[in-house]
């Protein structure tokens, strides 16, 4: 074997931290993601499977629910994205494939992905300058596809802050663009 | 423009793509009698009004669905917006 050093998304050996004003942005390489499509027929069948994994039922349209372990968004109709920590045996996807069988469709995105979390106060205002989500109809546990930077990205509103997933080969991008919005309002 | 996205409420017309008159959904049948003319009409004839039309949009900047956005081509008013798939499962095309 290799002896290979893992590296974040944004390239170096821990992940990168920058508080600015009130707001901290901190990169999270722990999480893995893994989309869930439901195949035609079994959408509610799926449904059903997904919310006894999660704890919560499945989210509907726009919304992000937290399970005990796991959390899920909507991203499309019947389409769901799960995000947590990855079973250290067999990986996230390869449990959430044996429990789903052949009602969905079910990839491991989690290389594919950048996840940065942010927190503090003022992180609507933020928001406003980097896309075209209507903040103010962004409650808790919503979570939406838009573009940042150019970039489609997800934005999640958890309890007491935001995650952004953006594509990971365009991390230090999305990174700039997240630190440039947060210096120019705070 | 705003297009009111029927699962996800108004959109920014910038997040979504333009692919053309939804007529496309009524693809013929290919093994049917007199299918190379129907495939000429599907393919190559477009009537291009002056005031309603329906149209395919594509949004590819949220959660990538197909959309049939009814829009007067005049005023820019959009009159309805429905899923594709609604539209293409009440012709009996999908399951």
């Amino acid at each position: 074997m290799h002896d290979l050093t893992p590296l974040t998304a944004l390239g170096s050996g821990a992940p990168q931290t920058d508080t600015i004003g009130p707001v901290t942005i901190s990169e999270n390489p722990d999480s893995a993601l893994v989309s869930v499509a439901a195949r035609l027929g079994q959408e509610a069948a799926c449904a059903r499977v997904l919310a006894a994994i999660l704890g919560v039922p499945a989210p509907d349209v726009a919304q992000f629910v937290q399970g005990a372990t796991l959390g899920a968004f909507w991203t499309a109709q019947h389409c769901w994205m799960v995000d947590g920590p990855d079973d250290p045996q067999a990986g996230l996807s390869a449990r959430l494939k044996a429990e789903l069988g052949d009602m969905a469709s079910v990839t491991d995105q989690s290389v594919g992905w950048v996840r940065f979390d942010l927190q503090g106060d003022g992180l609507g205002v933020l928001f406003e300058r980097l896309c075209n989500l209507d903040m103010a109809r962004m409650p808790t546990g919503s979570a939406r596809r838009s573009v940042i930077e150019h970039l489609g990205c997800f934005v999640l509103h958890r309890d007491g802050g935001y995650t952004v997933y953006g594509p990971r080969s365009s991390a230090q991008s999305l990174h700039h663009a997240l630190v440039t919005a947060a210096r120019s309002v705070f | 423009m705003i297009i009111n996205h029927p699962l996800l409420g108004p959109c920014d017309a910038q997040e979504f793509t333009y692919l053309g008159d939804a007529r496309l959904i009524e693809r013929p049948d290919g093994m049917a009698d007199g299918a190379a003319a129907a495939f000429f009409d599907y393919a190559y004839l477009r009537e291009n009004p002056a005031g309603e039309h329906r149209e395919l949009w594509f949004h590819e900047q949220g959660d990538r669905s197909w959309l049939v956005v009814t829009r007067n081509t005049l005023t820019h008013d959009i009159i309805s917006v429905e899923l594709a798939r609604d539209v293409a499962r009440r012709q009996g095309r999908s399951a």
